[in-house]
């Protein structure tokens, strides 16, 4: 890591395992029960939410000396939802078909509870170019749990990834499904999302017993 | 030392400040990006009818509309006639494919006469007739274009949704959903409109019972499921006068 001090690589690598927002702090399981049901929908949603968090806390940490404190959360609730609106739009303008796949998720972005929480914890207190960091490291955190859930739960729910059917066609009894198997149809429903998303969990803190709270 | 930041004034003059800018900032994006909107929306609804009439671009399982460049030109080759059927009366109007649906609907609700687009196009020798409808799903509005022969007998249909469920609800967009539509009645075997069901049953996966006015759900999007038929069953029916004048004639 020629490029960042160890302390900046630290604000990467840490929201990926030891700090993640999702197996760690419990942030933002709204919107890992609400779109992991296919892969790609995971994909995006964890680009996006990159995308907004780092522009983000770069914003909020260039306000951060300028920023009222008794109403902090709204201006980082209207930081947040203008910069999506914002994208949303020029998307729309631009790039029609992409904005089409992105609309769902607009709402989604906006009320991340990650994105406030990483305005509040660590924009608000730190130079932009660490805000940056530090936004980029915890989506990623974010998107990697996504994109581990959403491949389990569209493989096994649809037995498809991205959409290919890599298990065999399951109305044509082709592949795995002709020798008797079927699709678990639970997998698409949100609970099997906080249930896959607690079996990480468990394998996480098996692995490493510092992170088990007493 | 009181901090700077914590007194009410500035406070105030602090959130004055930023309702201002961010509120200019979106106004300003809004209206300078609205006629590319606009334009990108009407072609969009081009693409959308002549993909209804199986002029597109699909390969083996995923649905892609005609090129946005070729989309004007094309719509004009195929696209015959464009009427409107306003209690009853049939009349042309080539401008009928921007009646926005939403609002012939709020018009309906309120008592007011309704305006119905039919787009008629030709395509290898046989008429399509292209209908937009539109509903209720889980979370937004769903909408769909819907080709049919002279019978009701649905040629083709495309769904779209505004906030549908991704890899549920949203999989009504999907070729393997959509593609269950083509072939379906949607006139009971006495005549009468019926529309589709998309039905949990699953007596008929595979979808090769054509009549039985029903397509297979899809698993966990019930209520979007409901809300395809429920529009399939209000909006198409308001079509059934006109197929009925056309085989008498």
């Amino acid at each position: 890591m020629g490029l960042l001090s160890k302390k900046d690589a630290k604000l990467i690598t840490d929201p990926l395992a030891d700090n993640n927002p999702i197996t760690i702090q419990v942030l933002g399981i709204c919107s890992a029960l609400a779109i992991t049901a296919e892969l790609k929908a995971s994909i995006v949603m964890a680009v996006s939410v990159m995308a907004v968090l780092a522009i983000g806390n770069v914003v909020i940490s260039l306000m951060r000396n300028i920023i009222p404190s008794k109403i902090r959360i709204i201006v980082q609730l209207v930081v947040v939802a203008a910069l999506v609106i914002i994208v949303d739009q020029v998307l729309k303008a631009f790039a029609y078909e992409l904005s089409k796949t992105l609309s769902v998720f607009v709402g989604l972005i906006i009320t991340n509870c990650i994105i406030m929480g990483r305005f509040e914890a660590f924009a608000l207190a730190n130079k932009p170019w660490q805000s940056f960091l530090d936004g980029i490291g915890n989506a990623a955190g974010y998107g990697l749990i996504l994109i581990i859930v959403g491949f389990f739960r569209e493989l096994l729910g649809s037995g498809t990834l991205l959409g290919f059917k890599v298990l065999g066609d399951p109305i044509e009894k082709t592949g795995l499904y002709a020798i008797g198997y079927e699709n678990n149809g639970f997998m698409l429903l949100s609970p099997m999302a906080l249930i896959v998303v607690g079996i990480i969990i468990w394998i996480q803190r098996s692995r490493n017993k510092a992170l088990i709270e007493d | 030392m009181e901090n700077r930041t914590d007194k009410n004034s500035y406070t105030i003059i602090f959130a004055i400040a930023m309702v201002l800018i961010v509120g200019s900032l979106l106004a300003f994006t809004a209206s300078s990006l609205k006629p590319t909107i606009t334009e990108n929306q009407r072609i969009e609804k081009q693409q959308n009818i002549l993909y209804a009439m199986g002029v597109n671009e699909n390969d083996e399982s995923s649905a892609n509309f005609v090129s946005t460049n070729d989309a004007p030109e094309l719509f004009e080759t195929y696209i015959q006639k464009q009427l409107v059927i306003q209690d009853g009366k049939v009349s042309e109007d080539d401008q009928a494919y921007l009646i926005d649906v939403k609002k012939e609907q709020a018009n309906a609700n309120a008592g007011k006469a309704r305006r119905l687009p039919l787009f008629v196009g030709e395509k290898d020798g046989k008429t399509f007739y292209i209908a937009p409808i539109r509903g209720k799903g889980l979370w937004d509005a769903i909408w769909a274009y819907v080709s049919m022969d002279e019978n009701m007998v649905v040629q083709g249909a495309f769904f779209d949704h505004a906030g549908e469920t991704p890899g549920l609800g949203a999989n009504i967009k999907q070729r393997f959903f959509m593609d269950d539509f083509i072939g379906e009645h949607l006139l009971s075997d006495s005549g009468t409109f019926k529309g589709i069901d998309v039905a949990k049953g699953n007596a008929d996966p595979k979808n090769l019972d054509k009549t039985d006015n029903e397509v297979d759900a899809i698993a966990g999007a019930t209520i979007t499921g409901n809300g395809v038929s429920a529009m399939i069953k209000s909006d198409l029916k308001l079509y059934e006068p006109y197929f009925k004048n056309l085989k008498n004639n």
